[in-house]
């Protein structure tokens, strides 16, 4: 299933996009799943089953929880919710990842070195 | 999450998984649908997009588990049906481990107790023994068990040291209590003051004795034991305040000392004080035992330094009397060598412990190279298994761990079984209780021993399954694809590993039997030596003493003695009767002293040899079956007449005049007040102090004599050991006579350490003989774990090489050819394991010289029988698959093709 251009995420890509996704608004899997292939534009190929293992770890951190209800269209889903705790971690996450951006993109830029 | 939750929600947990994973396919499908798919399109285009649902839910599972201990339990599962699905292999390798670690337990639990469990006081590390030495003394240059210290020495450490909290001395005894039931002799120990303060157990009930006990004179009081205290007052607490009859005197009872209570390793029955006076003391008088308390910090150097700086104090305080130079000590070069009182109460029996404790070690090493090679086997058998997952992908460690995983389940089933067995093993030790293992009433399996099995349990199970587990599923494990069929016949390389296991069980073996070899030697040299009484099962003897409150005047003492003797040998079945200070043996010390011979010459007339004596009664020897060398023994006029006579033993005889006749006629006294006593006869030597220990010299005097005790009034001793020759000895219709006859003199005599004389040897050779029975039983199980061993590998090689050997026959090999190629595959494992054997004995038996007795550590006739011994059973053990393949019929083997 892997096309030879896609790159794997790196470790805990994943789980930082779902928990930015939790923040904005509570949601389950399949929109989740959805929300990040909608607005990567399809950049990031992801395999949606690989979510689940990542909700669970999330789950176990209690950096979110989970509650059944019943979605738009009427079906039983699972909602994950952002606990305060995930919130925080969502935060350090993303600073200690953009510092590490900038310092890939600088050391990647032309002509600079 | 609580982890409870985390534990017993996952059920609810996986399930809610499964139904949100669905949930999500369907709104997949159903999108899919909506956009203009088929049905049956949209499913297989959302599981594509999805990945390996089974999978993710696995991973997604994984997230709240422990996976290594889960897989772990999964390997645990497996393997033990592994086992169930194996019933003899089961039982046999669980067996033999269990045995092994069994014996191991219950060896460890004994080596736990005794030498490492601190003994069983507060503080215990705090307490010392006051040993010291005299190397410079004559005669009895070494005092074996050292010099004890006399009452002034006492009070001069008591009053001067610097280091110790609190310092006793004390020494153990004997005292008739009457008034209660029967006469009774019980066991006593005379405490000083600081004996208690110093060993600090609480009474159980009551007080301890006090400093105002200690008064000479004073109030008479004394402690009980727990043991007296419930066997004579049914644990009555009022016992406190009344009074017993001691010795004829009423005493009053001031304290119980609680359960298991002994004073160093002496258990008693009446604690009484010493009460020194010490107006009367003299410099002289080294009797007792000292203990003590250090203080917190003290070291035994600087402990044994201000010992040794108390020393001139001690003799400028104290004389010997008038005329008497008090530093003439000084050339005895007393030296204080203060040991922890541990080591005192545990004596020589350290050496003994740990030789079994290693031999059982050894043997447990020989079980598990047996359990090894029943594993190889079967794990062989499982090679293709092995090689099919490992090209399957399975991981090396994965598989390395799920043989492990199986031979330490056996491990731990073993030491589970062990458990049982050692209690049992403990049990029957405690029931054969070898008399002089200290501490005995102490050993038990406590949680030290348990979790010394459990150690052992994994050990020996990852010590079983490594050999297997590195050889089958390490790296090359695939290579048995290859040559795993049948057509190949068994590579040399694959009974490496096997027939080293074997030779290593033979080294062990012979190093085991040639200990046992040793010890039996050992005993056979002890049976050989001349105790110094013969028929010793036929010999009745026990302690009578005549306490002063009975009878008072010294002849008196001796008539009612007599008296006895003469009852005794009226006993229908008596020979003879005699008695003695106290026999060979038996454990009580003599007394020792300056013995001047007439026509010797001595520095300062002060200073001479110190031998042993004792005092016997006419007509002793002949029933102890002691021969007489030279000249007469004594006479009861001679007792009587207080003539001045006196023996010795043969050994002081040629040491002071060459020959025992030439002894005859010679002339001896002890200190210058006394008469010269004539030498009248020389008697044979006597083992005293056990058939191992040096043959002391020793002076023997008539039992009542003027100057016995220093002044000139005759006096005698009043409690001696009673002797008795007869077929009938040591039965009960027997000992009810003789009480009889002693109380038909005296009701109130009680009869005290009544035995026979083989019992007493017994004890004194039963350190031998225990360390003899555990090497034994030790050496019998390697030697049959070793035949196991050798008769298995070769076995199951000419089952292997059926094959080859059916070729060998059809191209015309003689069969009495195949015979002798299979026996000589034994015999070569059977020697390379004795040559490394020997050389390995050679190294070991050196930690065996102190349990040796007329037989050197290399002993060359015990290692060649062994060698001997299991070439020959290795012999034997290959024979019988020698004879099966011999017998191989080659249209049979070679059928299979």
């Amino acid at each position: 299933m892997k096309k030879t251009v896609q790159r794997d995420l790196f470790p805990g890509a994943l789980e930082m996009m779902i928990l930015q996704i939790l923040r904005r608004q509570p949601s389950h899997g399949y929109a989740l799943v959805h929300h990040i292939k909608r607005t990567s534009h399809d950049l990031l190929q992801i395999e949606e089953g690989s979510l689940y293992p990542a909700l669970q770890r999330l789950l176990k951190a209690e950096l979110v929880k989970a509650e059944w209800s019943i979605s738009s269209t009427n079906r039983r889903v699972r909602i994950y919710k952002l606990t305060r705790a995930g919130a925080k971690h969502l935060e350090r996450e993303v600073s200690s990842f953009e510092r590490m951006l900038e310092g890939v993109t600088r050391v990647l830029a032309p002509g600079e070195s | 999450m609580s982890c409870f939750n985390r534990l017993f929600g996952r059920r609810r947990l996986f399930g809610e998984l499964s139904e949100e994973i669905q949930a999500h396919l369907e709104e997949k499908i159903e999108e899919l649908v909506a956009d203009g798919m088929s049905r049956k399109e949209a499913t297989a285009a959302a599981r594509c997009a999805f990945g390996n649902v089974t999978l993710t839910e696995e991973d997604s599972r994984n997230v709240w588990r422990w996976p290594s201990v889960e897989d772990l339990l999964a390997d645990v599962r497996y393997g033990l049906r592994a086992l169930r699905h194996n019933p003899m292999f089961t039982a046999v390798a669980w067996l033999t481990i269990a045995i092994g670690i069994g014996a191991n337990t219950a060896v460890f639990s004994v080596v736990n107790s005794v030498l490492l469990k601190p003994l069983n006081y507060p503080n215990a590390e705090q307490l010392v023994s006051l040993h010291q030495i005299a190397p410079g003394a004559p005669g009895l240059a070494d005092f074996e068990s050292g010099l004890h210290l006399s009452p002034s020495m006492y009070f001069t450490y008591a009053e001067h040291n610097r280091t110790f909290q609190a310092l006793g001395v004390w020494d153990t005894g004997t005292a008739s209590v009457t008034g209660l039931a029967e006469p009774e002799q019980v066991r006593t120990v005379e405490v000083s003051d600081g004996v208690l303060q110093a060993l600090d157990v609480p009474p159980a009930v009551g007080r301890w004795l006090s400093e105002a006990d200690q008064v000479p004179r004073g109030p008479q009081r004394v402690m009980l034991s727990y043991g007296y205290w419930q066997r004579r007052f049914g644990g009555d607490r009022s016992v406190v305040g009344r009074n017993i009859t001691v010795d004829a005197r009423p005493r009053e009872v001031v304290g119980v000392m609680p359960k298991g209570f002994r004073l160093v390793d002496t258990d008693f029955d009446v604690m009484v004080p010493l009460a020194f006076d010490r107006r009367n003391l003299i410099l002289a008088g080294f009797g007792f035992e000292g203990v003590a308390r250090a203080k917190p910090g003290v070291t035994i150097a600087e402990a044994n330094a201000d010992l040794t700086r108390m020393l001139p104090i001690w003799m400028d305080s104290w004389t010997n009397g008038p005329g008497t130079n008090p530093h003439f000590y000084e050339t005895w070069k007393i030296t204080p060598m203060i040991r922890p009182l541990k080591r005192e109460v545990i004596g020589n029996v350290s050496d003994v412990l740990w030789v079994v404790m290693g031999t059982i070690g050894l043997v447990m090493l020989v079980a598990c190279a047996n359990v090894t090679n029943l594993l190889l086997v079967r794990v062989e058998a499982r090679q293709q298994e092995l090689a099919v997952r490992a090209a399957l992908g399975a991981s090396w460690g994965r598989m390395v761990r799920g043989l492990l995983v199986e031979s330490v389940m056996l491990g731990v089933m073993g030491g589970a079984l062990g458990v049982a067995f050692a209690y049992a093993g403990v049990r029957l030790l405690l029931a054969i209780a070898p008399a002089n293992l200290p501490r005995l009433s102490e050993i038990s399996l406590d949680a030290r021993t348990l979790g010394f099995t459990v150690l052992l349990a994994v050990l020996s199970g990852l010590l079983l399954g490594l050999i297997p587990a590195l050889k089958y599923a390490g790296p090359r494990a695939s290579l048995a694809l290859r040559s795993g069929g049948r057509a190949a016949s068994v590579s040399r390389e694959r009974h490496r590993a096997r027939s080293i296991l074997v030779v290593g069980q033979v080294a062990m073996a012979l190093v085991l039997l040639v200990s046992a070899g040793l010890m039996i030697r050992t005993f056979q040299a002890l049976r050989t030596v001349d105790p110094g009484f013969t028929d010793a099962q036929h010999l009745q003897v026990m302690r009578i003493s005549i306490p002063g409150a009975l009878v008072v005047e010294p002849e008196r003492v001796l008539r009612t003695q007599n008296e006895i003797l003469e009852k005794l040998a009226a006993t229908p079945g008596v020979k003879s009767a005699g008695f003695v200070s106290e026999m060979p043996m038996e454990g009580f010390d003599s007394d020792w002293d300056c013995i001047f011979a007439q026509d010797k010459n001595y520095p300062d007339n002060v200073m001479a040899p110190l031998y042993l004596y004792k005092y016997i009664s006419p007509g002793f020897l002949q029933t102890a079956g002691t021969r007489l060398i030279a000249g007469r023994e004594f006479t009861w006029s001679d007792v009587y007449g207080l003539r001045p006579v006196v023996m010795i033993s043969e050994n002081l005889a040629r040491e002071m005049w060459g020959t025992p006749s030439a002894a005859l006629g010679k002339q001896l006294r002890e200190f210058p007040s006394m008469p010269w006593h004539e030498v009248i006869g020389v008697i044979e030597d006597v083992r005293e102090r056990g058939v191992q220990d040096k043959v002391p010299e020793i002076v023997y005097w008539p039992p009542m004599m003027e100057y016995l005790f220093g002044n000139k009034a005759a006096q005698t001793l009043r409690t001696e050991t009673f002797v008795v020759r007869s077929e009938r000895a040591g039965t009960e219709a027997f000992l009810t006579e003789v009480r009889q006859a002693v109380w038909s003199v005296n009701s109130n005599l009680p009869l005290a350490s009544v035995r026979t004389m083989q019992d007493v040897y017994d004890k004194s050779v039963a350190r031998t003989s225990f360390t003899l029975v555990m090497l034994g039983i030790a050496g019998a199980m390697a030697l049959v774990l070793g035949i196991i061993g050798i008769y298995g590998v070769i076995s199951y090689t000419v089952s292997q090489r059926k094959r080859e050997i059916g070729i060998r026959l059809a191209l015309g090999a003689q069969s009495r050819n195949v015979q002798q190629m299979v026996l000589r595959q034994g015999a070569r494992m059977a020697l390379v394991g004795v040559a490394i054997g020997l050389g390995a004995a050679l190294g070991l038996m050196g930690l065996m010289r102190g349990l040796l007795f007329g037989v050197t550590a290399r002993d060359p006739m015990t290692f060649a029988a062994v060698a001997a011994l299991l070439v020959s059973v290795s012999l034997l053990a290959s024979y019988i698959p020698a004879r099966r393949a011999m017998l191989v019929d080659p249209i049979v083997a070679l059928r299979y093709e």
